[in-house]
């Protein structure tokens, strides 16, 4: 049962959404199933690769074309152990890495806040961490692919070969082929712990005091924001930072009991109001009774809190929610981005999780590469129709303004003017997209 | 460590059932009809730990003459093997079985002869060594018949029964035989169909089987709901079911 040519095998569903659940469409499913005959599907219709569709918005989707889902396309090819650098297929997700990788003293370059991304979704998008500031992003650290495209033939592109393909396929939203496999470079680490720190701060500018130091000591940094309370509470949060921890086997603490929860079905839309949102933020805020606290944590608290709820985006109903995130130069007093929390505080729409981080100087291959030099700001937005995509085009407006820009990965509203805007090297991109392939996303960057 | 000969290796719910026993270290022979998809099999439970992964192709399952020298191939390659697991099976489409027989023989000699033939002979070989682990996959659909499966539900429905039998005559030889009966998985073989609640991962159903090789389990529902699902459509009268849309 080959994947691609045979069509009895292939259905439409409206089933395939992205993680935030809009927009809702209906698409036809392939399966990407083995390397030995993966082929280009054949169809009149636009192809998109897929992996676990943990985007938010469009960039995952390609209504009324085709999905080739590689769900089921998950293998490993290769594990220099010495060398730390695994070979994978598409499929392969960052939890199945970390499986692998670790109990060999291997751990992952780059990782999202969630472990349930594929390689060809982190390359496409080329994700980021709370490392960006020291590690670039993932596509840094990808050595070779291989990329199938429309000609039906496989490029084997690196940073050596077809480096032009290379680039544009780093975080070029699956628009130039389909991802086969990769090689990775791992990093070496003694352990699946970090030694952690977390402060409380009261206001943004305390935020960036202890930023100033934490980037120089911390290789992984990351904040929570408050973003539900104004006055004195404004901006609010706790800074968590992190380095690798260098303890002794014996020091450590045991691996956390896995309790996986699961959210089954959409909840009713009055579960998430105003008040269910700042009573979240303030127990969050104040779970941690003291000021500074100081433990050695496992990875999979501190990288992937939002993992033990499987599903946990149902809890924001069938309408679905926005996800949202800009990056912003620094400025004097850091006024931008004061300005862009400012709008979203005073909205009284944000939600559970707003997350602050400092990028770094580090550059990435990727022609289309989201991160940039600045503060990342990132949150989720209730789904309240026309009032939250009227507050969404605000922040874009006000971002363009800054000279930001704003992640595809995680939006459902940009404009194409503004994409153009943020993304300059979109000329020379467009050069290596693959004929045959498209997405919701990208058609919406085009007819705006 | 275990010496496990895989037969259907190249089918998802084995891929996913392997990897566990790789993790353990163990070593493997893999037999399948594609060499390249073999090899692809191979490599992944080499990376995840596997000590040793043979693979060979056998292009007709139902070519009894040749079991027992495949056997024997498996039994020189590991140095006396003794976990047995088969893994392959084909659906069939039910109303072109209904019209041309030859279809259905085909079925059943795949899904039903052609295993007992295989597992009766290794059945034979762990009998006299008093050791030994058998797993095959059956499934629900055997458990009882339906207007819409009838052929594929017939030759799991005998495997069923088949293992039955030989775990009954096996137990006194230290000789574990499961059987698997798993629900909904979403594998290639399901994935023209859309979804529902019921489906469950390929990744779940192979740990839950992994378990139950290890727990020497005797009959394995997967997930373990379609126990109860099971117990109640085996108990709807006849005068019932018969009359039922399924
Ligand atoms: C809880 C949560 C936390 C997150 N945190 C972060 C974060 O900290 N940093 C960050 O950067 N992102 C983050 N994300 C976003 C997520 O990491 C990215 O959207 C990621 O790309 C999703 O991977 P996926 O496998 O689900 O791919 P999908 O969402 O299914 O697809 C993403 C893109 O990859 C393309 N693609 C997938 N497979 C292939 C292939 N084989 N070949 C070519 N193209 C392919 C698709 O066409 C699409 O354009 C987070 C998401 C969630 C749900
Ligand atoms: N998926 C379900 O919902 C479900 C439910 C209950 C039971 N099962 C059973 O689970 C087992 C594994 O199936 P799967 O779901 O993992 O699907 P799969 O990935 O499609 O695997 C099917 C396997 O059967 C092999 N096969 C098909 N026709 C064959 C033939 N004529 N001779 C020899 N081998 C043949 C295939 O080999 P190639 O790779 O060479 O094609 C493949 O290895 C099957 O026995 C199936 O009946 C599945």
């Amino acid at each position: 049962m080959s994947s691609s040519s045979n069509s009895s095998n292939d259905f439409i569903t409206d089933k395939y959404l992205s993680w935030g659940r809009i927009p809702k469409v209906s698409q036809e499913i392939r399966y990407l199933e083995w390397l030995s005959d993966a082929k280009f599907p054949k169809s009149e219709k636009s192809i998109l690769a897929r992996g676990l569709g943990r985007s938010y918005g469009d960039s995952c989707l390609n209504e009324n074309g085709i999905l080739l889902s590689t769900e089921l396309y998950r293998r490993f090819l290769d594990f220099d152990e010495k060398t730390g650098v695994i070979r994978c297929t598409a499929g392969i997700t960052l939890e199945d890495i970390l499986d692998v990788a670790l109990p060999k003293g291997w751990f992952l370059p780059v990782s999202p806040g969630t472990k349930f991304v594929t390689v060809g979704g982190a390359i496409a998008n080329d994700v980021h961490g709370k490392n960006h500031h020291v590690a670039g992003t993932f596509g840094c650290y990808v050595k070779k692919m291989a990329l199938l495209r429309s000609d039906n033939k496989i490029y084997e592109i690196s940073p050596n070969k077809e480096i032009e393909l290379y680039k544009a396929t780093i975080g070029g939203l699956g628009l130039t082929g389909i991802i086969l496999w990769a090689d990775i470079q791992l990093v070496s680490v003694k352990s699946g712990f970090f030694d952690g720190e977390f402060i409380k701060f009261s206001s943004l500018d305390e935020f960036f005091e202890i930023n100033k130091e934490s980037g120089k000591k911390f290789d992984y940094t990351v904040s929570w924001l408050d973003c539900a309370s104004q006055g004195e509470n404004f901006g609010r949060g706790i800074y968590m930072r992190a380095n690798h921890s260098q303890k002794d086997f014996s020091e450590l603490p045991k691996d956390p009991i896995k309790l996986p929860l699961i959210v089954p079905f959409n909840f009713p839309s009055w579960t998430l109001n105003n008040f269910t949102v700042k009573a979240f933020n303030f127990a969050y805020y104040n779970k941690q009774f003291s000021k500074f606290v100081k433990k050695t944590v496992h990875y999979d608290p501190f990288f992937y809190p939002l993992d033990v709820v499987k599903d946990w985006n149902k809890i924001y109903g069938k309408n679905g929610f926005y996800q949202y995130q800009c990056v912003v130069p620094r400025d004097d007093n850091d006024k931008a981005i004061k300005e862009v929390f400012k709008t979203i505080v005073e909205s009284r729409s944000a939600s559970f999780l707003a997350v602050l981080k400092e990028f770094g100087e580090v550059k990435s291959p990727g022609m289309l590469s989201f991160p940039a030099p600045g503060i990342t700001l990132c949150l989720d937005f209730i789904n309240l129709g026309e009032k939250t995509v009227k507050l969404l085009q605000t922040l874009e407006d006000l971002v363009k303004g800054f000279n930001g820009k704003m992640y595809p990965s995680k939006d459902t509203c940009m404009r194409g003017s503004s994409f153009r805007a943020f993304y300059p090297n979109l000329n020379e991109f467009k050069k290596y997209i693959d004929p045959k392939i498209s997405s919701s996303f990208w058609r919406r960057m085009n007819n705006s | 460590m275990r010496k496990i000969v895989a037969l259907g290796a190249t089918s998802l719910i084995a891929q996913e059932t392997l990897k566990n026993f790789a993790k353990d270290k163990d070593s493997f022979f893999l037999i399948g009809r594609n060499e390249e998809k073999l090899n692809e099999v191979a490599k992944n439970l080499e990376v995840l730990g596997a000590s040793e992964v043979n693979v060979k192709v056998v292009k007709d399952v139902c070519d009894f003459k040749a079991h027992q020298e495949i056997i024997n191939e498996a039994d020189k390659m590991l140095s006396n093997f003794d976990n047995f697991f088969v893994f392959y099976g084909v659906l069939g489409n039910q109303k072109e079985m209904e019209e041309d027989f030859s279809k259905a023989k085909e079925l059943l000699d795949v899904n039903f002869i052609s295993v007992a033939s295989f597992v009766s002979i290794v059945a034979n070989k762990f009998e006299k060594e008093k050791r030994g682990n058998i797993a095959v996959i059956s499934s629900v659909a055997g458990d009882r018949g339906r207007q819409s499966n009838y052929f594929y539900g017939a030759s799991k429905g005998g495997l069923s029964v088949f293992l039955e039998g030989l775990r009954n005559r096996l137990s006194f030889s230290n000789v574990n035989v499961l059987t698997v009966k798993p629900g909904f998985v979403a594998t290639p073989m399901t994935a023209h169909r859309e979804k529902g609640l019921l489906f469950a991962s390929a990744d779940y159903v192979g740990k839950t089987i992994y378990k139950a090789v290890k727990k020497n389990k005797n009959v394995l529902y997967t997930p373990c709901f379609w126990w109860g699902i099971m117990f109640i459509v085996k108990h709807i009268p006849e005068c019932i079911f018969k009359k039922m849309k399924m």
